[in-house]
């Protein structure tokens, strides 16, 4: 169980945080523990996307499969901010999330391959996987409904005062469903401890975001509901901690939801069928160059001197292992027994 | 000239009410929209209106008056230097006069308009001859047939209420919320007192927002609690139906069986009187098809009761279908403490050898008057109170059926991809053999719901054609 941070109650004439220009002065460090965690865990990520994708190409790996590859530092900072008993929901493009809560790869990939030692013993696949343990909620496929349902997650941690508060990750184009803003609404009225994390990777599938939306300026998007909303650095995973802080910090103490728009990036097509024609490679390219969130991370770990290139080597020898391993149970792991069609309906 | 001023009605479905207070006294000067007196009735208070000029010449139904029909004259207005006893309160009035009276009224139901609308009862009825609740036959409650229980009369109304009181009492999990459903104390008042008794933390008033919050209900059941979603009409619930389906019915089989989902949806269902095409529809057959719900649609008080508490503690979804126009029948419910039905056992509301009459929620009326007509012929009708339509009672139908040898069902939902239609489908599969006849069904009209009155009845199943089908099966 959550211990709940004692904040004090704020004024209700208090002024809205306003919201941050991305150049908002220097971002604080992690610190070096933090920062190594946050490399191995972004590494883990981007490794598995990257057998997934592998996977996938060679037919293991069937329907739909949405890469994270890009945007490993939202996932990463924000759970560095997490405390214990915190809930995690977001959409399809999950993996990273689930890897970021905890849950054991194997089992993901596994998941993945559509066996049953995948999470939902293969009854689910790549966007619909849970772990109470973890408190990963999902996982879901219908964009925009994961914000109502970790709306309603929020509204059970303020029913029972646990201390609780909800993550919900959504994307640029979920931003512009109905439900989003009808549980803006409901959180704003009854002062829910959800966090809204817009992962803003600017294509909702082959949308760019200015052709999709009247107000580009996503962390505005709770304004007429007295939300208040920052923009966030969501390459760079010492930005996404600072702002998880704080704001986690915000809804625990009662003050009602948050709104944190995280400027990111996915390599990947939106899937693995999409070829991705709607960018030049050219825009890819620079955002690889320049604002690579593992990149960055290692370039500042070395200049802090926290950790070598061999230290770097073991690191990424030991995500491999981990990766190859999930990959290997999830290439042998048994499909479900065909019993299996009929379980799970009701309880 | 005098006028009469009538009681009227708060909605198509009302028949009586009370006549709580006078707001103005005998001689006392009333214009046109001044409010001369206040009614109440079960659902909700409305005020009464003058619409003419004039003076209160004469009071004739005193305040503190039970059951007053609607349409009985309550007072006489008078034009100047008329005599009030010259107004005769035991002349017919006039059609002309039957709509003098006004009230203002707040909206029973918002979005549903119609029902703020005093409807003269002159106009024929818009739902085929509802029960009176004295007729109706007391049915037999295989939950409570010993003859020691103890039997209370209650609206249907009131037992949902007192389920639902009584699971919030047993269980600090179990929260209700939807439109109106705290302060207003139901836009069909039936969760009257939930608020006084459990407070604003257990009974809460959402906005008009229903995919949102059956959303929000369905993440804080995912987390463990059990919401109790009230949505003010089923028609409002297809903005709500991605999260009823995608989330709530399907979650559990996606997470191979880690993420539960105990939820209840409940609200009115069906055809309502006189409120057109898009407040008027049976969703039945919509739920009914999902696997990872459970669809239970109660007739009587008793099952009201019994199989809401019951849903409340099932750890599943369920979808509970009740319908407005019952809401207001009494029946007997077993006075005795936690008193449960379970979900997917019909009943046998009426035993018979000749014929299956097969029927769940309003659906019962036709079926039930059928089988008194038929009896007065010398055909014995088995009526079976389906009660849940999903898990569907198979077993209680197909031995009905193999006794009967023909079976007619009754929906008012559409026909095409219908219950009756699965229910055609099981007898076929399960008791072909047995079958003397082929199965009849009896739907509401493949047509969206008309407004107009006589058509409104048209669109709808009558008890004539149940009586038809079930001698044509009968060959008599």
């Amino acid at each position: 169980m959550a211990s709940q941070k004692k904040v004090a109650e704020a004024s209700p004439t208090a002024p809205r945080p306003s919201i941050l220009p991305l150049d908002a002065g220097p971002v604080p460090d992690l610190g070096r523990d933090a920062d190594l965690k946050a490399f191995r865990d972004m590494l883990l990520i981007r490794r598995f996307e990257e057998k997934a994708g592998q996977l996938y190409g060679m037919g293991l790996i069937g329907g739909f499969c949405h890469l994270y590859i890009g945007q490993e530092a939202v996932v990463v900072g924000m759970q560095l901010a997490m405390q214990e008993g915190d809930q995690v929901i977001t959409g399809y493009r999950d993996h990273g999330h689930m890897l970021a809560c905890g849950m054991d790869p194997k089992g993901v990939m596994a998941e993945l391959t559509g066996r049953r030692g995948g999470y939902s013993k293969g009854k689910g696949g790549s966007m619909h996987m849970f772990s109470r343990e973890k408190g990963f909620f999902g996982g879901h496929g219908i964009v925009g409904a994961q914000v109502s349902l970790g709306t309603g997650l929020a509204f059970a941690n303020r029913y029972r005062e646990n201390g609780g508060v909800c993550l919900a990750y959504f994307g640029d184009g979920a931003a512009n469903q109905g439900q989003v803003y009808e549980s803006f609404n409901m959180a704003a009225l009854w002062k829910l401890p959800v966090v809204y994390i817009i992962e803003n990777n600017r294509y909702a599938m082959g949308t760019s975001v200015s052709r999709a939306t009247s107000q580009p300026d996503l962390s505005k998007r709770g304004a007429s509901f007295n939300i208040p909303g920052e923009l966030v650095d969501g390459m760079d995973v010492r930005a996404v901690k600072a702002a998880g802080d704080r704001v986690l910090d915000y809804c625990r103490s009662g003050q009602g939801p948050y709104i944190l728009e995280m400027k990111t990036y996915r390599y990947r097509g939106h899937s693995m069928s999409d070829p991705a024609k709607y960018r030049t490679r050219e825009e890819v390219e620079k955002v690889r160059v320049e604002s690579d969130p593992i990149e960055q991370s290692r370039a500042r770990i070395l200049a802090n001197g926290w950790a070598d290139e061999d230290a770097f080597k073991r690191m990424d020898a030991e995500v491999r292992k981990i990766v190859n391993e999930a990959a290997e149970f999830a290439t042998y792991d048994p499909e479900p027994d065909p019993s299996e069609l009929y379980t799970d309906i009701l309880r | 000239m005098a006028t009469q001023i009538l009681m009227p009605a708060l909605s198509p479905t009302m028949e009586k009410g009370n006549l709580s207070r006078w707001v103005k006294n005998e001689g006392d000067k009333v214009k046109a929209g001044d409010v001369i007196a206040e009614i109440e009735t079960d659902k909700a208070t409305m005020e009464v209106e003058a619409i003419d000029e004039g003076t209160l010449g004469k009071i004739l139904v005193p305040a503190g008056t039970a059951d007053v029909a609607v349409n009985t004259p309550i007072a006489v207005i008078v034009a100047d230097g008329e005599d009030a006893a010259a107004a005769a309160p035991n002349q017919a009035a006039s059609p002309a006069q039957q709509n003098k009276a006004s009230q203002s009224a707040p909206p029973a139901a918002p979005g549903d308009a119609a029902s703020a609308v005093a409807t003269p009862k002159a106009a024929p009825s818009a739902v085929a001859n509802p029960p009176q609740p004295a007729a109706t036959p007391v049915p037999e409650l295989a939950e409570a047939s010993a003859a020691d229980v103890e039997m209370v009369t209650m609206t249907v109304r009131e037992a949902l209420r007192d389920a639902m009181a009584e699971e919030m009492r047993r269980d600090g999990d179990v929260f209700v919320m939807g439109e109106e459903v705290a302060e207003y104390q139901g836009a069909y008042k039936v969760t009257q007192g939930l608020l006084q008794e459990f407070g604003a933390r257990r009974v809460v008033d959402t906005p008009i927002t229903e995919h949102g919050f059956a959303g929000l209900g369905v993440g804080a059941a995912l987390a463990g609690l059990k919401p109790i979603v009230e949505f003010m009409t089923f028609n409002f619930a297809m903005q709500a139906i991605d999260q009823i389906i995608n989330s709530a019915a399907k979650t559990l089989y996606m997470s191979g069986g880690q993420m539960g989902c105990p939820i209840v949806f409940r609200g009115p269902n069906g055809p309502a009187a006189r409120v057109a095409a898009q407040h008027s529809q049976d969703y039945s057959a919509w739920y009914s098809h999902i696997p990872g719900l459970k669809v239970v649609a109660p007739y009587t008080a008793a099952d009201a009761k019994g199989l809401l508490k019951s849903a409340i503690r099932d750890p599943n979804p369920v979808i509970f279908l009740e319908n407005e126009i019952l809401y207001g029948q009494s029946f007997p419910v077993p006075k005795v403490d936690d008193y449960l039905v379970p979900i997917g056992k019909a009943r046998i509301a009426r035993p018979g050898k000749d014929v299956t009459l097969v029927a769940w929620s309003m659906g019962m009326t036709y079926a039930l008057k059928a089988a008194e007509a038929l009896a007065a012929d010398g055909i014995e009708a088995e009526v079976i109170d389906l009660r849940t339509l999903r898990p569907m009672d198979t077993e209680t139908i197909v031995a009905s059926v193999k006794k009967t040898g023909r079976c007619v069902v009754v929906e008012e939902c559409w026909p095409q991809s219908g219950v009756a239609a699965e229910i055609a489908t099981r007898i076929m599969e399960n008791a072909f053999d047995w079958l003397d006849a082929p199965v009849a069904r009896i739907s509401g009209r493949d047509v969206p719901m008309p407004y107009a009155a006589n058509l409104e009845k048209l669109a709808l199943p009558s008890v004539d054609e149940v009586v038809q089908a079930a001698r044509a099966v009968a060959y008599r």
